[in-house]
């Protein structure tokens, strides 16, 4: 019964409540549709950080991440093998690396990359590399002097396809080791920072240059779906021993900065949707204060027919919890169909790209809804609007009947 | 003194005193907030931009055509002393500096690595980059060099940990001469920088320039002539200045001169990426708030209908009530934008004043080459712009009432209750 008085309430005056919620409305879009845009950049900032190189996860020998050098590879890579075999879950895959600093250069140019032996097949399920190549071919399983270099990297060095580069890098008895590799593919990457930085060469042909046996640098998995990779890091420490001779890590302990950004994100967030809500906190107050006091004289009969002050504050509330309701409703849906209608285009900031690359994000940014954002904000929407209705509320419970039906 | 409309609209809107405080109250929150979030993106962005120069990039650079693209060792500034006489003559112009760069290998005992030697002049390095401040370990370059000596050199950070070197040790340097000749030296480490910026630490070694130009074969020339100008906003006319001075006195100098939006292409348009982000907020929350205070105008109307029926049955012309309505929503928002400028400049001020502490997220920022505190910028238009905003779209909503009043009918508006 309160409800349907509620109801008749507030369709007492229809442009009142259409007006207060409009403004509900609209902010409660721009708290879903914003917040899955902020989402959204986050999310390409999280793949681009993982497909490069990254991975969800890494195992490296424990002094390598200070220290990147061959004495630092890890010496039995079959251990690791065997404990990834146990733990992963279906769907995860693993790639075995060698990466090294190393300095590359051909008649013209010299410059410092990092060199990234990969296992041709492995690599293509976990990093970019697999389907970056834009000219030439992609690596073959025991490529002896393929080499693939980024566009960037290319065209500082002035040289094409099937040109020779040499690398040089330090092998694992302490001596300068050169080889000549011939380019055999061309890779973009999202960042040309990625295109400068990395060259790729055979797994095989790296450890034979640098006299590593059958070791490696870093094993990097890729979980489906990016999710537990806190869950998998325990069991893989648990399984490979811990203060041993291995270090495993998650992305986000890789990629500090990226961490950093996605907390202040998400701090970011809550503060807009705090924010949007004081806007439209001082309607909604405001127009339920007057819903009450041109009520006063009902108000006034009300409670001189006995109706007590806790049941009037319930009224007011619930007809406030109303307006609130048909707002969320509303916005929540138009927020995600705005996400909906933008989640197959996404915004192209290729105009922006060397801005975009400074901040570190992808350049096309695709809305993403999550179920928490949607929750959080329509629960501050919804609680704190409850609490600012309890002002006008206990007005209306203090009326007194013959101060209220003198009121004309 | 005050015309009778003013006077009627100025009790009116304290008939009820509550709704008038909730209504300025949203429109001061609207005003504090745009002018404290927009005075803290320029003050931000400021410093982002005098930070990540200074560190390395400086706000202008003279270097020969192509040099920013291909870092050839050959493409120089042969008689670097020439553009030194045009800067000179140059107001504005905090300090200028030389520096060449060449990418070598490095070795220490057992590591080799390649890196960027970046020969220096200490004394105009200490001017225009952070350099000097940020070396922490073992000093910078004296100020009476001694030329028997080994070369003097300051690593960075991440270069050195991975060469695992520390002050005193001996670098072995291995690279090509301008000539295409070979060019090798021993220097010994004297110090050890941290810029802040991992890349920068991981990947250079600074010496002093007139021993780089003896090893690299580079005889009097330069890479880069980098400029600090007094301001930001100095930097486009000293950037014209030099570039009139270049093509005056050496017209077939084959010089460019970059300035920093050209040097970090990126800084600019990251900027413009943030504020157009800020701009689609700030009006989305100007727009909440115009509704949400839009039902204050409606409500003095509607429930005033009684009110006004009798005033135009006694013959007040329509346009005379639009006008004392008009008065009243203008009040309410100049009361609430005035407060809120206040507050907001108050606010922004004291921030202003005493900096706001981001230390929480320091590694993140210092990737951006921002460290420590974010000093907001109160200017007059971060003061400004937002207010005004809130002025046009509040007083859009309140004419939206205003207007409707002139359709009314005494008789009609009187029977109403």
């Amino acid at each position: 019964m309160d409800i349907t008085i509620a109801w008749r309430n507030i369709w007492r005056n229809p442009r009142r409540t259409a007006v207060i919620l409009i403004a509900v409305v609209i902010g409660i879009w721009s708290m879903v549709f914003m917040g899955a845009l902020m989402r959204g950049v986050e999310v390409g900032m999280i793949d681009n950080g993982i497909s490069t190189l990254t991975g969800d996860l890494q195992v490296h020998s424990r002094n390598y991440r200070n220290d990147p050098i061959v004495e630092n590879s890890i010496r039995e890579p079959e251990l690791v093998h065997a404990a990834l075999s146990k733990v992963l879950p279906p769907g995860a895959h693993s790639a075995f690396r060698v990466r090294l600093n190393a300095v590359a250069g051909n008649a013209r140019h010299s410059a410092g990359v990092t060199l990234v032996g990969i296992d041709a097949s492995a690599e293509k399920a976990v990093s970019f590399i697999g389907d970056a190549v834009t000219d030439g071919e992609y690596l073959s399983e025991s490529d002896a002097n393929g080499i693939l270099v980024g566009q960037e990297l290319l065209e500082t060095f002035d040289t094409r396809l099937g040109r020779k580069i040499i690398l040089m890098a330090q092998d694992a008895d302490g001596e300068i080791a050169s080889k000549a590799f011939r380019i055999k593919g061309i890779f973009q990457a999202e960042m040309k920072a990625t295109e400068k930085q990395f060259v790729f060469v055979s797994g095989s042909a790296a450890r034979k240059m640098l006299k590593m046996g059958n070791q490696v640098s870093e094993v990097c998995v890729a979980l489906p779906g990016h999710r537990n990779s806190e869950a998998v890091v325990a069991d893989l420490r648990r399984e490979l021993g811990t203060g041993g001779e291995f270090e495993v890590n998650t992305w986000r302990e890789l990629l500090p900065v990226l961490n950093a950004y996605l907390e202040m994100s998400n701090s970011f967030i809550f503060i807009w949707y705090v924010v949007m809500f004081v806007a439209m906190g001082f309607g909604l107050t405001n127009t339920t204060l007057m819903a009450v006091f041109e009520r006063m004289r009902e108000f006034g009969l009300l409670k001189a027919l006995g109706m007590r002050p806790a049941r009037i504050i319930r009224q007011v509330l619930i007809e406030s919890s109303i307006i609130l309701m048909i707002g969320m409703v509303i916005g929540n849906l138009l927020g995600i169909l705005s996400v909906l209608l933008l989640s197959n285009t996404g915004i192209d900031l290729s105009d922006l790209a060397a801005g975009v690359e400074y901040a570190g994000m992808s350049r096309m940014i695709y809305p993403v809804l999550l179920e928490s954002d949607i929750l959080v904000s329509n629960l501050v929407v919804f609680v704190l609007g409850a609490l600012v209705s309890l002002y006008p509320a206990s007005k209306a419970a203090r009326f007194t009947p013959i101060q209220a039906m003198a009121q004309t | 003194m005050f015309s009778i409309e003013l006077k009627m609209a100025w009790r009116n809107i304290w008939r009820n005193t509550r709704r008038t405080v909730l209504t300025t109250g949203a429109i001061c929150f609207a005003c504090v907030l745009l002018i404290f979030m927009l005075s803290f993106q320029f003050g931000s962005y400021a410093t982002m931009i005098n930070a990540s120069v200074k560190i390395h990039t400086g706000h202008l650079q003279v270097q020969a055509v192509g040099y920013h693209e291909k870092k050839r060792m050959r493409m120089v500034v042969p008689n670097p002393s020439y553009i030194a006489s045009i800067i000179d003559a140059i107001d504005k112009v905090s300090a200028f500096t030389y520096r060449a760069n060449a990418f070598s290998l490095v070795s220490s005992e057992n590591r080799t690595y390649g890196a960027l030697v970046l020969g220096i002049d200490p004394k105009g390095e200490a001017e225009v980059s952070t350099l000097k401040q940020t070396t922490f370990a073992g000093g910078y370059f004296p100020d009476t060099p001694d030329d028997q000596d080994l070369v003097p050199a300051l690593v960075g950070r991440l270069l050195a940990g991975n060469l695992g070197v520390s002050v005193g040790s001996e670098l072995t340097i291995m690279g090509q001469g301008r000539d295409g000749s070979m060019a090798a030296t021993v220097a010994k480490v004297i110090g050890i920088y941290k810029s802040g910026l991992d890349d920068f630490d991981r990947n250079t070694v600074q010496i002093p320039l007139k021993r780089f130009q003896e090893i690299y074969a580079m005889d009097r020339a330069v890479h880069e002539v980098v400029i600090i100008g007094d301001t930001l906003k100095a930097i486009p006319g000293i950037k014209s200045a030099v570039m009139a001075g270049i093509s005056e006195k050496y017209p077939d100098a084959d010089l460019a001169v970059l300035d920093w939006e050209a040097l970090v292409p990126g800084l600019r348009q990251a900027i413009s990426m943030d504020l157009i982000m800020g701009v689609i907020m700030y009006l989305i929350l100007v727009i909440v708030v115009a509704f949400s205070i839009l039902n204050t105008f409606l409500m003095a109307i509607f429930e005033r209908t009684h009110e006004f029926g009798v005033l135009m049955a006694i013959g007040t012309k329509p346009g005379r009530l639009t006008k004392v309505l008009v008065a009243e929503s203008a009040m309410l928002t100049l009361m609430g934008i005035l407060s809120g400028m206040i507050a907001g400049a108050l606010i922004t001020l004291y921030f202003q004043s005493n900096g706001i502490d981001l230390s929480g997220s320091s590694d993140l920022l210092s990737q951006y080459g921002i460290s420590g505190n974010i000093y907001p910028r109160l200017s007059m238009f971060t003061l400004v712009a937002g207010p005004a905003a809130v002025f046009i779209i509040t007083i859009l909503s309140a004419l939206y009432p205003a207007l409707k009043i002139r359709r009314m009918k005494p008789l009609e508006a009187m029977s109403h209750v």
